[in-house]
């Protein structure tokens, strides 16, 4: 967005409670890779220059990646600036930081859609005897005691770190809910090359059939790794780690599990095999049957025949329980009247219903790849314009409740 | 009525359900949530021995009393093989039929809603069960079901695999289906 801004001649600055890239340094886990391979990761006037441009960044990669875009776009990023609250006022907005106030027109939020882990209600009847943590605060299988951990959520995440965690000789369970299947490699390339060629992540918002529901659907269950290697659920089972349908509840130290396993692993097959179908319909379009290996389909998940219901956590058996069950942001410092019901800041892709507010980087803001470090560019190309418009007074104003309330 | 949805061929798709209907409560509900909220009810009856009907009528949604039609009547009882009468399908026949008749309604709830026109839509529902647990000969031995097998048998306008994401998608939207899947919360209590 920034350089969108400087494109045109807006000033602007951007404020960083810590360093640039500071989520990237200081809440992932040491192994994790980047889910897109590296000539994916193209940001506006700066992509990869380098040799390996189906390989997956390790996080100094992809630190170093974020710092020296800051340095070639020349980003007046004032670092270790914390935003305390961002008001209203008659012709714009007061943005109140540690480090003084600051006076503006317009106001680009883009603090992430992955600030705050979410953790189920259950997780409180937890026996005080088991350790608990979130992928924030993961690092390492040997930062956790010896003995079995129940891993909660089967995203990237959640799948990563279960297989790395059952490596190290911690014995792993994971219970999982509705989770996205998908080849790494398809047909000779990378599924994100596909999913981008094919049209995939382009795909708009409004072309959506309900945009809410798309918006809440869980990443892709994806690692980035040099053998380009498939993580999914038969992958997890091949090696031992033990699968639970969705914990539903825990009753005097017995945690119990949803029954619907299957059907997950049912659906999560469907819909990757459509996505599979849609690519051979593009490659067919495209007349490049010849040029690539024919179609082929994963073996379907492998789910045994009657999955455990319940799970004894006071039996020592579990020593860990990693909650990979999302995230959601941090907008506690935004106090103006933009919420829904759910605690989300209403926007129409991205322009939020106040005059010159605007969101960016949550799932599906704009499209597909709306969280993607790909997809920033096209969303800040699209939003500075409607952003620039404001400010020249060309732009349609929002609801009138909205800009009264806004105002107040 | 609403305006049925069209299949490629421009035949007009009709499982009967009123899927505008269905989306114009989704959207009204999602700004009302609290009319969302409903209670179902029955009533039950003991009649002799191991005989009870059941009623229901009456329920609570959209912000107020509603009723049925009609009244509908379930008579339960065990089978003769239990040394009982007979009167009725047993409560765990009851259930199962529950499940099945619910995730039928979804299917052809979603399917409308894809523009898939159905033909026929069967299904047999088999729940396994060790009457040790019942008869509390080995308390090892839960009362449930060990496990429940719904197989349908599907005739659609639509491929395999479309026909299997709509009997997923029931699944996924059903309420018996969630209830017995899921563990509730049970009160009992005696006036």
């Amino acid at each position: 967005m920034s350089r969108c801004l400087a494109d045109r001649s807006i000033d602007h600055v951007v404020l960083e409670r810590g360093e640039v890239a500071n989520t990237w340094k200081t809440e992932r886990w040491d192994s994790l890779r980047l889910l897109t391979p590296n000539w994916q990761s193209r940001l506006p006037g700066y992509g990869y220059e380098g040799d390996d441009p189906d390989g997956f960044r390790t996080m100094p990669e992809t630190i170093g990646f974020i710092e020296r875009y800051a340095e070639v776009i020349s980003a007046p990023v004032q670092t270790g600036t914390t935003v305390t609250s961002v008001r209203g006022t008659d012709d714009g907005y007061i943005v109140a930081t540690d480090q003084g106030d600051w006076r503006c027109r317009t106001v680009v939020i883009a603090s992430g859609a992955f600030a705050i882990p979410r953790i189920p209600a259950v997780a409180e009847a937890v026996p005080s005897s088991i350790a608990m943590l979130t992928p924030k605060e993961y690092r390492n299988p040997e930062q956790l005691a010896s003995g079995g951990v129940l891993v909660v959520g089967a995203s990237a995440s959640g799948t990563q770190i279960a297989a790395e965690i059952h490596r190290s000789g911690r014995p792993v369970t994971l219970a999982l809910g509705e989770h996205v299947r998908v080849p790494r490699v398809y047909r000779g390339k990378d599924i994100k090359w596909w999913m981008d060629r094919a049209g995939v992540l382009d795909e708009f918002y409004t072309d959506v059939d309900n945009v809410d529901r798309v918006r809440n659907v869980p990443s892709l269950q994806l690692t980035g790794s040099d053998d380009r290697h498939t993580l999914d659920l038969n992958s997890l089972t091949d090696v031992g780690v033990k699968l639970l349908g969705r914990i539903a509840a825990i009753n005097e130290g017995q945690a119990l599990f949803s029954g619907a396993l299957r059907n997950l692993a049912e659906m999560s097959d469907l819909k990757m095999n459509r996505l599979l179908d849609r690519i051979d319909e593009w490659v067919a379009e495209n007349a490049l049957d010849g040029e690539v290996p024919p179609p082929h389909r994963l073996e379907p998940t492998r789910v045994e025949e009657s999955p455990p219901l319940s799970l004894d956590l006071r039996s020592g058996e579990i020593r860990t329980i990693v909650w990979a069950t999302g995230f959601r942001p941090d907008h506690s410092w935004l106090d103006m009247p933009v919420f829904d019901r759910k605690g989300r800041i209403k926007h129409d892709g991205g322009v939020v219903e106040a005059a010159g507010m605007y969101l960016m980087g949550i799932p599906f803001l704009r499209r597909r790849k709306s969280s993607l470090i790909d997809g920033a560019g096209d969303d800040a190309r699209d939003l500075s314009a409607h952003l620039a418009a404001y400010l020249d007074g060309t732009s349609p104003l929002p609801p009138p409740a909205v800009r009264a309330s806004a105002v107040g | 009525m609403s305006t049925p949805e069209m299949s490629a061929t421009d035949t007009p798709i009709d499982n009967g359900v009123n899927v505008n209907a269905l989306l114009d409560a989704r959207e009204a509900l999602s700004e009302t949530p609290e009319a969302a909220k409903f209670t179902w009810r029955a009533k039950c009856e003991w009649v002799n021995g191991t005989h009870s009907r059941s009623t229901v009528e009456g329920f609570f949604g959209l912000g107020e009393e509603q009723k049925h039609r009609a009244q509908f009547t379930f008579d339960a009882d065990h089978p003769e093989v239990f040394a009982s009468e007979d009167h009725g399908a047993t409560p765990v026949e009851i259930v199962l039929a529950g499940l099945a008749s619910c995730l039928t309604a979804g299917i052809a709830s979603v399917a409308q809603h894809r523009g898939i026109q159905l033909k026929s839509v069967s299904a047999t529902v088999e729940g396994g069960m060790d009457i040790q647990g019942i008869l509390g000969i080995d308390s090892d031995v839960r009362n449930g079901f060990e496990g429940i097998k719904v197989t349908y048998n599907i005739d659609a306008d639509a491929t395999p695999d479309e026909i299997k994401a709509i009997v997923a998608q029931s699944q996924k939207r059903s309420a018996v289906f969630d209830a017995i899947t899921n563990p509730t919360n049970v009160t009992v209590e005696v006036n």
